[in-house]
């Protein structure tokens, strides 16, 4: 079944979110590649247990959260590199003006638990459902749910703070956005 | 004077399942579209620099590979 060209399309289809995934996880750009390719090689020899028909993305996003999960207890210690690599990833900021907000918030994501960053990334990024979410990472829809709003409210309480105390562009922003949200 | 009131109260609605933050409501929804929003900027982009050059290759050695032994047992590569 592998040599069935349709896999390998799903498989380089699912690749480019597979590393937005893998760098929201792993904060390293060279180590969320490697992840990747470990991702692929292991699905590709693993083929068989991938039922056609069901979400091929989903089913390489377990893979890959496994296969980091089981790294992650062995080299704990060696993660701290949240700054540099996971910086230079972000090399076409949205825009200028916005870029201070955009590191409060990746500092913001950074302190996070990492089971609810990666539930908050595979439901408000990845765009995969609850339930999705919940196969994914091999837990119930509720403890999916609230990962979820643990991770909203936690940002919500960091980046409100952060804009207490930087009164910058980042209070017209939020002006702008209560005037359109309310009428 | 005489206007129709609409039943506007509904777009109050939409957000209404993420507001459990002790920030206060209003704020708490332009921090949660925010937080969306910004989420969602930092994975597209590196979404949206596609596959690597490296994948493209592995997954094109993958597929040749098993095709030369496609025809064996399954032990030959690992």
């Amino acid at each position: 079944m592998s040599g069935d060209p349709f896999v390998r399309e799903a498989m380089l289809a699912a690749v480019p979110s597979l590393r937005a995934f893998a760098i929201s996880l792993s904060a390293n750009v060279d180590r969320a590649d490697d992840l990747v390719q470990e991702t692929l090689l292991r699905a590709w020899a693993n083929i068989d247990s991938f039922e056609p028909g069901t979400n091929m993305s989903a089913w390489l996003f377990t893979i890959l959260r496994n296969l980091f999960r089981s790294e992650y207890r062995k080299r704990r210690r060696e993660i701290a590199d949240s700054d540099g690599s996971y910086a230079d990833s972000m090399k076409t900021q949205p825009e200028q003006s916005s870029r201070v907000e955009f590191e409060e918030f990746r500092e913001a994501l950074a302190k996070l638990p990492s089971d609810q960053r990666e539930a908050l990334v595979l439901v408000g990024a990845s765009g995969f459902s609850y339930e999705e979410a919940a196969t994914i990472c091999g837990c119930a829809v509720g403890t999916i749910k609230s990962r979820v709003n643990r991770a909203r409210t936690r940002l919500a309480e960091l980046l409100s703070i952060e804009s207490i105390e930087d009164l910058g562009p980042d209070r017209e922003l939020r002006a702008v956005f209560s005037g359109s949200g309310r009428s | 004077m005489r206007e129709k009131k609409q039943p506007s109260q509904m777009e109050g609605t939409m957000h209404a399942r993420s507001g459990t933050a002790r920030v206060g409501p209003a704020l708490n929804r332009d921090i949660q579209t925010k937080i969306g929003q910004q989420l969602r900027a930092i994975y597209d982009n590196v979404v949206d620099q596609g596959v690597p050059d490296r994948f493209v290759e592995l997954l094109r050695n993958l597929d040749r590979e098993t095709g030369k032994g496609e025809r064996g047992d399954e032990d030959s590569t690992e």
